[in-house]
């Protein structure tokens, strides 16, 4: 053997890290006192958080006052939570009436039995949940909130309001436009010209229109185009705005999820012998939807936020009733919690669809990315 | 030296004067092949000689502008029945696999099977674990292709071709984008393949697969088919001038 060769047989053990690499001091060590500059920062964001959280805490929860019947209860100097307390029926149900808002209680917690099924895994029986939930459940969904039938009262949409009208709001933008979205999307990018050409006007045409348009044109002018005799609903129109607005903004989405599958997996498809459909909901948007969920999921927040818009066409969603709330002589000068009850609502559902498409990321993640 | 085994007189795979254009590049001009049922021809050339254009003309992963093409009877034309006829009939591997990411071997296997057969769903897995088997690679069924070497992926992807129980099985340079320790394995499958009878158009720079198994050896070269012989005179006695360059450029390295 020659001078400069060299060789080992003796496999080297694994050993453990060094200690002041790991735990919570390790932890601190590394992120937050790495260098004088950095301790300097750290102690600094310190002293920020307190100044602005210690008296938030105190205005919000020690200091404030949370039931009484008028705002002679509110004596502590902090918040007086006294006026959501005493109008949350009305910040929920809108003008429903009082008798009638078990039907909209009833509504929401069957949805929520049929979401919780659906997003619970190894519960059994997902395919006949998900019919239920997209098929069945919109049409007892419309008849219970509507009524008019099974002797139930009808109740007119203009007393929908509240807490109530912007979930239904948002559940039927979220859950029509992620299919109309998908189709304009496969449009956009078929080889058909009529198709491809119609996807992408309607598609231009309604990301370069305002929503506020959008729902006065669906409120004011519709009307106008219309024969006299046809009158269809405030909400059903402002509904359909969103849906067809929303759409646009998904198919872009789609459309950027469909461009990152890799030529191979249509190739492959082909190959075995799936026609377009098939190749397209079995092996593309699967993959493709799983790399859009971020995408998806921020277009679904900003429609959550979007419907607050409604309150312009005079329909009463969380925000326009508590704002109208504001305005009653007995309760004048509670805004700041009137808002702030409101950005709480919005905050929970949004934060809510945040950490549930981080979960979904987390669970498709299969290895490695398509090739 | 070829294997002994039975050559039908049946006609596979028919090419009449193929001519295709990329915009204005001719990127075929007038390739005629003729493929009898268990044959085995393989196709070799520089890159861009339109090598991989031929095979992925058989099963309309590119359309071809002139001439005809038949599969086992079927004429290849812009009906989608005789389109979606015809790929049923032939499976095709590919130099990246092209696995499904999102579907465990199995269901990679089992997925054709059942959509485009319309196999029960327990049939179309034990077809799957059959043909698993017979690559060596069942213990992986449950994986996803991203937890699996690239050896291992191309011989899934073998498998996933064979439950569709092809006629003619296309392989487009299956082991170009291997390790090389992994080619071994890969091309050990595909011998096995060729000894049971199976009718392939491989195109591969693997010049030993070529000698060993093919009873025919194409060479392309700028969209054209230069030479065809079988084996042993192909390599052994090259007749035009381009072949003998690209001969010795693979095989005195």
């Amino acid at each position: 053997m020659s001078d400069s060769a060299k060789v080992t047989d003796t496999l080297l053990p694994d050993l453990p890290p060094p200690a002041n690499s790991t735990g919570v001091i390790g932890w601190m060590r590394m992120h937050l006192f790495s260098s004088p500059v950095n301790a300097l920062l750290t102690l600094f964001t310190l002293y920020i958080l307190y100044i602005l959280l210690v008296p938030s805490i105190s205005w919000a929860l020690i200091n404030a006052d949370w039931v009484g019947d008028n705002r002679d209860a509110c004596t502590s100097g902090g918040a007086c939570w006294v006026f959501i307390y005493n109008r949350f029926d009305q910040f929920m149900y809108g003008f429903y009436p009082e008798m009638e808002r078990w039907r909209i209680d009833l509504t929401f917690g069957m949805l929520a039995v049929l979401v919780i099924w659906l997003m619970v895994p190894n519960l059994p029986k997902k395919g006949l949940v998900s019919v239920l939930t997209l098929v069945v459940y919109p049409i007892i969904a419309y008849f219970l909130l509507y009524g008019g039938s099974f002797g139930l009262e009808v109740v007119e949409t203009h007393k929908w309001g509240g807490m109530s009208l912007t979930l239904i709001l948002a559940i039927v933008g979220i859950v029509a436009a992620l299919p109309f979205g998908v189709l304009l999307a496969l449009g956009r990018r078929s080889e058909m010209p009529i198709v491809k050409s119609f996807c992408v006007v309607y598609i231009e045409f309604w990301r370069g229109v305002p929503l506020i348009t959008v729902l006065f044109m669906a409120s004011v002018m519709l009307p106008l185009f219309l024969p006299g005799e046809v009158d269809f609903d405030k909400l059903l129109r402002a509904m359909i705005g969103i849906v067809m607005f929303q759409s646009a903004y998904m198919a872009e989405v789609v459309r950027g999820g469909l461009q990152a599958i890799p030529k191979g997996q249509y190739e492959a498809a082909q190959a075995l012998g799936l026609n377009y459909w098939k190749m397209m909901g079995l092996i593309v948007l699967p993959q493709a939807l799983k790399l859009m969920i971020p995408g998806i999921v921020n277009t679904f927040i900003a429609l959550f936020k979007d419907t607050s818009l409604v309150l312009i066409i005079g329909l009463f969603d969380i925000l326009a009733i508590v704002q109208a709330g504001l305005s009653d002589p007995n309760w004048l000068g509670f805004s700041v919690e009137g808002y702030t009850f409101v950005a709480l609502m919005f905050w929970v559902f949004c934060y809510g669809m945040s950490k549930y498409s981080q979960h979904l990321e987390k669970r498709f993640h299969t290895g490695h990315g398509a090739r | 030296m070829s294997m002994t085994h039975q050559v039908e007189d049946k006609l596979m795979v028919e090419m009449r004067g193929v001519n295709k254009w990329y915009g204005q590049f001719h990127v075929l001009k007038d390739v005629n092949l003729e493929v009898k049922k268990g044959e085995r021809i393989v196709i070799c050339g520089p890159s861009g000689s339109g090598k991989s254009t031929t095979i992925r003309c058989i099963n309309r992963l590119e359309e071809h502008q002139k001439g005809d093409i038949i599969v086992d009877g079927t004429t290849l034309n812009n009906d989608l029945k005789n389109i979606e006829t015809i790929r049923r009939e032939v499976g095709m591997v590919f130099q990246h696999f092209n696995l499904f990411p999102h579907l465990t071997v199995l269901e990679n296997c089992a997925l054709a099977p059942i959509w485009v057969r319309k196999t029960p769903r327990e049939e179309a897995e034990e077809i799957a674990m059959k043909y698993l088997r017979r690559v060596k690679i069942e213990e992986q069924a449950l994986k996803y292709p991203g937890q699996l070497s690239g050896g291992q992926q191309q011989r899934v992807a073998i498998a996933r071709s064979l439950c569709m129980n092809p006629q003619v099985m296309l392989f487009d340079e299956p082991t170009s984008a291997l390790d090389p320790e992994m080619i071994k394995e890969v091309l050990d499958v595909m011998v096995e393949l060729a000894e049971e009878g199976m009718t392939m158009l491989c195109v591969t720079h693997e010049m030993g697969f070529a000698k060993t198994v093919a009873d025919r050896v194409i060479f392309m070269d700028k969209g054209q088919i230069i030479e065809e012989n079988e084996p042993h005179e192909f390599f052994n006695n090259p007749q035009s001038e381009r072949t003998k360059a690209f001969l010795s450029q693979i095989l005195n390295h």
